[in-house]
């Protein structure tokens, strides 16, 4: 439904958390999120961090070491790890096999180019260890996506979703999950991530033969290139008004970062991927994982700014 | 420079109801339970819509059907082809229309 409101003033997020009765604390921590550097192969228009070719920061073999004792103290059930292009960090093998031995189940997020490039070597590994794969999708039109993530992404992702198939990701009950994250092209907000998700199946097997598991809906959030991009095509303060509007109260009971917390390629905590990209310490200092006995307590509060308005906006996106 | 339709006059469509609010109340819910999902899915109305504001000419509705059928996951590919149905039609409404023209001109000729 369309929203005929007047425009707004933006608020700043803690002040809508407070008139609605809400604080935004910790629940137990089940989920730890290893950034493995800003290094990448593309360089994605919605990109939060400014990920790219150009980028130096990657995890190294100490800080490695460091994440996976760290996640052996936590017990966490699932690590998620991202980057940049994760399959870019040569340590991303050793990595899963150390996190698989103590019994994490472990999400790779990938933009499939990358891993396209590093099939032979990482296939293996990846089946062997269970590895959910999660990637980006976000139109089922060539010229959106690639506009989005550049020239010839579409085809080269359909092609490696193929590949996945044809090993046994993407399939029903073998354990090898391949999930779709839909990202919008532009400054608007996703569509409904049910009606998504049942036209993505439909589409993608009818043309293409190839499947997934899920799909998630996940709205742009104003940080990194993304942001400059809002402000440079004169969409910013638009955005920002839609993402203030459609701010859901019902939806804070159930944002990711009240379980789930984010690691830096340096080994720095942060509440999420997006305070990472904000430079927004968890607990409003730089703690390293190695000074952490186990998962952050209960009722920690989370750190918020303005980009918290993504999380929240109309059904949020978890 | 001065225009008769101005963007920001979208956000102020509510402020009709400040005459009339009960035909206001009306309209605004009708118009809230026709756009819900139906035997149409939200997308396929969005874009019947946005078909409909360039067949009425409408630039509020151009403007803002145009954003919603992105947000409902609709490509500019698809967008497009709604904008050619428009046109089709209203070129076929006027196109038939011929036909009686050309009852006349049997009728009268020789």
């Amino acid at each position: 439904m369309l929203q005929w409101n007047r425009t707004m003033e933006v608020s700043p997020f803690k002040s809508t958390l407070a008139e609605h009765n809400l604080a935004l604390v910790r629940r137990p921590t089940d989920t730890l999120q290893v950034n493995l550097g800003y290094l990448c192969n593309q360089v994605c228009k919605h990109c939060h961090l400014d990920a790219g070719p150009g980028r130096t920061e990657n995890m190294d073999a100490e800080t490695v070491e460091e994440v996976v004792a760290y996640a052996a103290r936590g017990s966490f059930k699932t690590v998620d790890i991202t980057g940049g292009a994760p399959e870019m960090n040569p340590h991303l093998v050793g990595l899963i096999e150390k996190l698989s031995s103590i019994g994490s189940k472990i999400m790779l997020r990938s933009n499939l180019t990358a891993l396209k490039e590093r099939m032979d070597q990482l296939i293996g590994p990846l089946k062997s260890n269970g590895v959910a794969i999660i990637t980006s999708f976000p139109s089922l039109n060539e010229f959106q996506t690639d506009s989005q993530r550049g020239k010839g992404t579409f085809d080269e992702t359909i092609e490696t979703i193929r590949i996945l198939n044809q090993k046994g990701y993407g399939g029903d009950g073998n354990g090898l999950e391949l999930n779709l994250v839909s990202n919008p092209t532009g400054a608007f907000l996703p569509s409904s991530q049910e009606q998504a998700e049942k036209r993505f199946h439909a589409i993608l097997e009818k043309k293409w033969g190839i499947r997934f598991n899920s799909l998630y809906n996940f709205a742009n959030v104003p940080l990194g290139r993304f942001r400059r991009w809002l402000v440079k095509s004169g969409n910013f303060e638009s955005y920002m008004q839609k993402l203030v509007s459609s701010f859901n109260p019902c939806a804070v009971e159930g944002l990711m970062c009240r379980t789930l917390l984010s690691v830096s390629w340096d080994g720095y905590l942060y509440d999420c991927d997006f305070n990472l990209a904000r430079g927004l310490p968890m607990c409003g200092k730089k703690i390293h994982i190695s000074e952490m006995p186990g998962p952050p307590e209960p009722e920690t509060p989370i750190a918020t700014a303005d980009h918290c308005y993504t999380c929240t906006a109309g059904a949020g996106f978890t | 420079m001065e225009t008769y339709y101005k963007p920001e006059d979208l956000l102020k469509f509510e402020e009709i109801g400040k005459e009339a609010p009960e035909l206001a109340k009306k309209f605004f819910d009708y118009y809230a339970a026709v756009f819900a999902e139906g035997e149409l899915t939200e997308r396929e109305k969005a874009l019947i819509a946005l078909a409909v504001a360039h067949a009425v000419q409408c630039p509020y509705c151009i403007d803002a059907y145009t954003k919603g059928c992105l947000e409902k996951g609709a490509s500019p590919a698809e967008m497009t082809e709604a904008v050619h149905v428009v046109t089709a039609i209203r070129g076929g409404a006027s196109l038939v229309h011929g036909v009686q023209m050309r009852n006349i001109v049997e009728k009268l000729s020789m």
